[in-house]
């Protein structure tokens, strides 16, 4: 068994004096990918905040590697939806920008980068600035400046979910492709059943409010899989036990 | 394409600008207005060649002014912009307090100013920067507050110090807003120049303004007017020019589709 990298230890977090999300443990394995599931508002976004550290919890605690960073901003990296790049920084250094928050020299962290570009499908768009990218490479640079800021353990906030279908699709298969090949252990914050079943090791479906965690799936069978996982009945079981798990609720 | 849209689109004020002259001129010309009241534009055209040097002259102390407010108000705004953002209780003390000082007329505060300060340069430095300070805080203000709060929260999440999320996020957010404040600071720069020169001195566009005008030369008076608007456009090209090149990604366009593979 792979060793844990993240945990959480009974999390609760209060918003505007309403319990929001209540004992939350979770847990993630060395280059797992594992999602959590839930509607809208059920507090998915409020327990990233917690264990990226950019909120504190009114109780519970976050652990990387054994060690308590509840509160603390800056151990595991963050990628949103929106992809966040900034407009007035080209691609090379927008990636390489948490590399220059550590206090990295500049020269020496665009080298760092520059590294990267061709294993994240973005190789010749260093000195152009975002808005000259479509949605899908502005995701891809987005998710380089994720695993610059922090190889091991990244967080997704539903990252694909501003995508048309089709771009979606290309992104997973592509996504897939590349966990292959470096190490990262990823938690997904998705409301996608498709995309939770297709990405995952293991879901967690949420369910409220207040967010608690109701069930745990393993998917089978293991990564990496092929196109025709879409379809297999393998996948809709999974989908139809999902669907029934959520509108219990 | 864009080229010759360029140029339809230029020619039309230029068409405009020129019928406005050729009926000064006819005006003038035919006796409609007394000459005593309104002088040809030939008669201000000759003016300005006949005054260039003694008018460069006055331009040059009139912009030294200009420039000291304007480079002094763009730090004041830096500074009262970046202290109200970072202390909201300032924010709060302040923001009532900037926006009573634009309420005050300028031609009443200068005599004082002239009072206070001499006949030298410095009430009328004083005046500009009282003009132009608050444009730039506004605007710059508004950028820094206006930052994606994701953003933000994604640099804090990464570890960033304060400075760095000023660094990287709200200073390149307060560019775009900076320059159109800029923009406006710069006419007022020479107008607020002018204008305290009215009042007192030995030098200056504003004080030859006053001299043509007591001397009922009204063909020097529109020759400094044209050139105090000439001078105005000029700083206003200018403050364009450094804008492209202060935010090159504004205006840089999507070329191509990049394609998905």
């Amino acid at each position: 068994m792979k060793k844990v990298r993240l945990e959480t230890h009974n999390i609760c977090k209060n918003y505007a004096g309403e319990l929001i999300i209540k004992d939350i443990n979770i847990y993630l394995r060395e280059n797992e990918l594992v999602s959590l599931l839930g509607v809208s508002g059920i507090g998915k976004s409020t327990l990233f905040n917690v264990i990226a550290g950019v909120t504190a919890p009114e109780a519970g605690q976050v652990f990387l590697d054994g060690r308590d960073i509840t509160g603390q901003a800056g151990k595991v990296s963050y990628m949103q939806q929106k992809d966040l790049l900034q407009p007035h920084l080209k691609v090379l250094d927008n990636v390489a920008l948490p590399l220059f928050i550590r206090g990295m020299k500049k020269s020496k962290a665009r080298t760092e980068a520059l590294k990267y570009f061709e294993d994240f499908g973005i190789a010749g768009t260093e000195d152009k600035y975002p808005t000259q990218l479509s949605g899908g490479m502005r995701q891809r640079a987005a998710l380089l400046r994720t695993y610059l800021f922090s190889r091991d353990v990244a967080l997704f906030d539903e990252p694909f979910s501003a995508l048309d279908a089709i771009t979606k699709r290309a992104m997973h298969r592509w996504y897939l492709a590349l966990m292959e090949r470096i190490n990262m252990a990823a938690l997904f914050i998705t409301h996608d059943i498709d995309e939770a079943i297709l990405l995952s090791d293991r879901i967690y479906i949420m369910t409220g409010p207040p967010g608690v965690i109701a069930s745990e799936l393993i998917i089978e069978p293991p990564r990496p899989r092929g196109d025709d996982f879409l379809v297999s009945d393998a996948f809709l079981n999974y989908k139809r036990q999902i669907i029934k798990l959520l509108s219990l609720a | 394409m864009k080229k010759s849209a360029n140029i339809s689109n230029n020619i039309y004020p230029a068409l405009l600008l020129a019928t406005l002259f050729v009926a000064w001129y006819l005006a003038t010309a035919t006796g409609l207005v007394p000459g005593f009241m309104l002088p040809s534009p030939l008669d201000v055209l000759r003016a300005f060649i006949d005054s260039f040097s003694e008018l460069m002259r006055h331009a040059r102390v009139t912009l030294t002014e200009a420039f000291t407010g304007l480079g002094l108000s763009i730090i004041l705004a830096f500074v009262i912009a970046l202290l109200m953002d970072r202390f909201e209780g300032l924010y709060k003390a302040l923001h009532p307090l900037l926006v009573i000082s634009q309420t005050i007329p300028t031609v009443a505060i200068a005599p004082l100013l002239v009072l206070w300060l001499g006949y030298d340069m410095a009430p009328k430095i004083a005046l500009v920067v009282l003009t132009c300070f608050f444009p730039m805080t506004i605007s710059l203000l508004g950028g820094f507050k206006g930052s994606d709060l994701d953003a933000i929260n994604l640099m804090r999440a990464m570890g960033a110090k304060k400075w760095q999320i000023y660094r990287y996020i709200k200073l390149p957010n307060a560019l775009p807003g900076f320059f159109s404040g800029l923009r406006i600071s710069v006419s007022y720069a020479i107008v607020g120049a002018v204008i305290a020169e009215w009042l007192g001195g030995n030098s200056g566009l504003g004080v030859y303004m006053t001299r043509v005008r007591k001397s009922y030369a009204f063909d020097k008076m529109f020759a400094v007017i044209f050139l105090i608007a000439f001078l105005s456009l000029f700083l206003m090209k200018g403050v364009e020019l450094l804008e492209k090149r202060a935010m090159p990604w504004v205006f840089t366009t999507r070329e191509e589709e990049w394609q998905e593979n």
